[in-house]
């Protein structure tokens, strides 16, 4: 049972030298009236091929991936996952090791931060960025706590056509945050930065997507322009697979740059755990949240790594911190490191690209098959909205019957597109999949 | 050693991918990318090389003895992370209908009541992805519960120990709360002479580890709940001592409300050298209409996704939680059954007789019994010797050791924050105590050796104070500053404060 060490005649050696007659004693401190007087009421315990058995029992309920054609995004991507990645984390020295704090015997972990750090600030454009958040969402009510503070101003505005469940997160830090959230409504799938603009005038920071929840490119030069102009900052959220192929937020004014790390080296695994990013432009360093990892010297003069910029954290400033956060996503964000090296910035070119050219072949495909482009205007980059012409939970349902997910149904968070869904194509799709899709979806 | 980046040579790669006859899609000139990222050119096997290397100049549990105080670090067991990657989990979408998850759905449901059954109370919420988030919800779950009640302008004041993590306060002010705290009696509980003067009808509630972070339970427990109750206030348990406790005493039988649980303490979720971790919360009926949303609950022989929570404070981090996560710590309870008693039972022992094997060697600042761990203090060394806790700890890493938590908690001068855990063998404990009485005589003896070390490590002591004042956070590529050109001139490290 268990994992435990200690023989009968170890805990009776252990018991005297204690100088206590029994392992109860030693919680005579326990008051009487708090002691817990029964058994555990838990299922039983389970030797190891029992435990496999029951797990591999609740793992074949599930219909995943390998079992259904999957076109399912809205956030969460089936992108491949490279072996190298899993070789990697299931080193023990990584996976079993605790947060830093002790440099000396850490060298492995803190340079791979360092290394995850300088990965993510080429692929943002900024200069800074944290060792991970917990996800794409709460790195998002991250960076309106350090635009608050940055600013003074209490209001966010964030887009409509940002994905929902960041809104949702930011709604919910924001009472205690001390924030008001103004969202901006999408036109056609866009925003217009005229109406952003008037939104705009008192914010701590602007938050867009890029590419949006319908997979639509944003003007984001002229929203970040837009929060500049303001005196607010700009916060894009990114998709760290389309910075291959789309402009680094950097290099467009933006200030903040955020986001969903899952589709660079993690498994779907029902939404977690993967991790969120957040970098920055210099002088926001001091106001950065989570740990930072920095480079400087050993006695000898050698290199080395270590966590910096403490006295922004909680275990130092307690309640001046800047952010409430220790244990963070460390070892997701290593996956995205060893995925992204393994890709090469050619390699991050093509994966863009194939998305794009699988992308415009199924939107082809449906169109041919009868059905309507929610946005047929804009340019998509992995994802894009289709009418199905009926309800789409019925029309994704009856799809499943046939073995195809088609994608998410848009009316669960948006009034009037209760005929859309949106359809996710990764590399991992082929055009015969795509083919099947619109067998499956067909008008005519 | 190299950085991967400086490994790079251009036009080298690694991953092929698949190429389909496909006319390419056109970005628009203002929006497509202009300067490629630099990530590394590199070929696989040196991929693979880099990371070993990488992995090799790092510690775990894995490696040896951690007995990193308030970090639970137990053993991890392998067939966790075999069934993590179980297809039919590693390869489910968050987005699947139900019909399709119902195995996801079911394992969350077990965990949630395994949790409740530990907490003793009343409902759960896994979507927390951490300690710290867990405490935040906690929180926002006060503001919801007395907004609900027409209080909330009233109770804007939490309370916390001087011995609390330092997450407690910062989630105080993240969740905009004023923070009170309380002083620690001389027995090492919560003075509550001090308490009652503090608590009065601002009082939105207290923030409590129990064991505290001096390993010791707090003897008055039961009146410290009361001073709260009656003042209508509620009571929030920062789970990260809950190994020391499981089966013994339930933090709801104590007059808690809500309770974090660090699933990648207790529950051995590996916690990855910084993280994945779990921050589940558990409360009492009264707060369980304000839990984040979807909730999963059990119809009949279903489960579903549950979103009409009309007073529900929202989401606090995507989808439903790590549920990679929760597998780990689901087998790991599975692991025990009723008989996780006895794991909690012997993480207090081990813990109890390391004490035991050290106390006569440095200072005890509380003497009593410990739970799942102690608190050591390196002040007569350092008086004596001028060697700190800091030495000590640098010290153990040449015996093998990974250091405890030193300077922390902050009421203990030259604090040795020590936890064994359960997973331990009486080899091991003895090896690490034969090690700190072998260190303290080496303080008297030959104190160089200890303000030098440590010696055998890939890297010697590093210079956190030139980190912070340069802020070299990324590799600067052909700019790249090489600091190893100056001369190291501080050797007093920043901070070093744990957990």
């Amino acid at each position: 049972m268990g994992y435990l060490s200690l023989t009968e005649r170890d805990r009776e050696e252990m018991l005297a030298v204690i100088g206590v007659a029994s392992v109860e004693e030693l919680f005579r401190d326990i008051p009487e009236g708090v002691r817990f007087g029964r058994e555990l009421d838990l299922e039983p315990a389970l030797a190891e091929q029992e435990l496999s058995r029951q797990l591999e029992e609740l793992a074949a309920r599930n219909v995943d991936t390998s079992k259904e054609l999957s076109f399912l995004g809205a956030g969460m991507y089936d992108h491949y996952v490279p072996a190298v990645v899993d070789t990697v984390l299931q080193r023990g020295e990584l996976l079993t090791a605790y947060t830093p704090y002790q440099p000396e015997m850490s060298q492995g972990v803190l340079q791979a931060i360092f290394e995850y750090q300088t990965a993510i600030c080429e692929l943002t454009g900024m200069d800074v960025s944290n060792a991970s958040g917990y996800d794409g969402t709460t790195v998002a009510a991250d960076a309106c706590y350090v635009a608050k503070h940055a600013t003074g101003r209490t209001n966010v505005v964030i887009t409509e056509a940002t994905n929902p469940q960041v809104r949702q997160v930011v709604k919910t830090y924001a009472p205690g945050f001390g924030l008001e959230i103004v969202e901006v409504p999408h036109r056609g799938g866009m925003t217009d930065p005229g109406e952003l603009r008037r939104a705009a005038a008192e914010a701590a920071c602007v938050i867009f997507q890029q590419p949006n929840f319908f997979g639509c490119l944003e003007p984001a030069p002229d929203l970040a322009a837009v929060a500049n102009d303001a005196g607010a900052i700009a916060v894009a959220h990114v998709d760290p697979i389309s910075l291959g192929v789309l402009e680094a937020p950097g290099a467009y004014g933006c200030g903040i740059a955020i986001g969903e790390g899952q589709s660079a080296g993690n498994y779907q695994s029902f939404a977690g755990p993967h991790y969120g990013f957040l970098a920055a432009r210099n002088e926001f360093i001091r106001r950065m949240p989570g740990r930072i990892v920095g480079e400087t010297v050993d006695t000898a003069g050698e290199r080395g790594y270590v966590l910096t910029l403490q006295t922004r954290e909680q275990h130092i400033r307690r309640e001046k911190a800047t952010s409430n956060i220790t244990t963070n996503q460390t070892l997701l964000a290593l996956a995205g490191l060893v995925h992204l090296s393994w890709l090469g910035p050619q390699g991050l070119k093509e994966v863009g690209e194939t998305c794009m050219s699988l992308g415009e072949y199924a939107k082809g495909r449906l169109v041919d098959a009868g059905l309507e482009l929610l946005f047929p205007e804009r340019t998509t980059f992995k994802e894009f909205a289709v009418r199905v012409g009926r309800n789409a939970k019925e029309a994704i349902h009856d799809a499943r019957a046939q073995g195809v997910h088609p994608g998410y149904a848009l009316g669960r968070d948006y009034e009037g597109l209760d005929d859309a869904v949106l359809v996710a194509v990764t590399e991992r799709r082929t055009p015969g999949d795509i083919d099947r899709l619109a067998e499956v979806l067909a008008r005519r | 050693m190299k950085l991967i980046f400086e490994k790079s040579q251009a036009g080298r790669r690694a991953g092929e991918l698949p190429r389909y006859e496909l006319p390419s899609a056109g970005v628009p000139e203002e929006l497509r990318r202009r300067e490629a990222p630099r990530l590394p050119e590199i070929a696989e096997p040196e991929i693979v090389r880099h990371f070993t290397e990488l992995s090799s100049r790092n510690f775990g549990i894995d490696t040896g003895f951690y007995p990193l105080g308030s970090c639970t670090m137990k053993y991890n067991p392998r067939v966790n992370e075999r069934l993590a990657m179980l297809p039919g989990f590693r390869d489910l979408h968050p987005h699947q209908e139900e019909d399709a998850i119902q195995g996801a759905l079911e394992l969350m449901w077990r965990l949630q009541e395994a949790l409740i059954e530990v907490s003793g109370l009343h409902a759960c919420s896994l979507q927390p992805a951490a300690g710290s988030q867990g405490e935040l919800t906690g929180l926002m779950l006060m503001r919801a519960y007395f907004a609900d009640r027409g209080e909330a302008d009233r109770r804007d004041t939490i309370i916390t120990a001087d011995t609390a993590h330092g997450t407690n306060p910062a989630s105080v002010t993240m969740a905009g709360y004023k923070l009170a705290k309380v002083d620690t009696d001389a027995r090492g509980n919560i003075n509550l002479d001090h308490l009652r003067e503090l608590v009065d009808e601002r009082t939105a509630g207290l923030m409590l580890t129990n064991p505290s972070t001096l390993g010791l339970f707090d003897e008055h427990i039961e009146e410290i709940a009361g001073i709260f109750h009656n003042a209508g206030a509620l009571l929030y348990y920062d789970g990260a001592n809950l190994n020391a406790v499981c089966g013994i005493s339930r933090p709801g039988d104590m007059g808690f409300d809500i309770v974090h649980i660090n699933l990648h303490k207790t529950f051995s979720q590996p916690h990855g050298g910084g993280g994945p971790g779990g921050g589940p919360i558990v409360v009492r009926d009264r707060l369980e209409p304000f839990l984040p949303v979807p909730a999963v609950v059990q119809e009949g022989e279903r489960f579903r996704l549950d979103y009409d929570r009309p007073k529900s404070i929202g989401k606090v981090r995507g989808f439903t939680g790590p549920f990679g996560v929760f597998v780990r710590s689901y087998a790991y309870i599975r692991s025990y059954g009723p008989r996780l008693r006895e794991m909690s039972e012997t993480a207090v022992l081990n813990a109890n007789y390391l004490l035991a094997r050290l106390r006569e060697v440095y200072d005890l600042p509380y003497d009593r019994l410990c739970m799942h761990e102690f608190v050591l203090s390196a002040r007569t060394l350092k008086r004596e010797h001028g060697i700190s806790a800091l030495d000590v700890a640098k010290r153990l890493m040449d015996y093998g050791f990974h250091p405890p938590t030193i300077y922390f908690p902050l009421v203990v001068a030259e604090a040795l924050m020590i936890e064994p855990t359960e997973t331990e063998a009486k080899e091991t404990l003895d090896a690490f105590a034969d090690a700190m009485i072998a260190i303290a005589r080496e303080a008297r003896e030959d104190p160089e050796v200890l303000r030098d070390a440590p010696h055998y490590r890939p890297v010697r002591r590093l210079d956190e104070v030139k980190a912070a004042k340069r802020a070299i956070v990324k590799y600067g590529f052909e700019e790249h500053l090489d600091l190893g050109d100056e001369p190291a001139q501080s050797r007093q490290l920043e901070a070093q404060r744990g957990a």
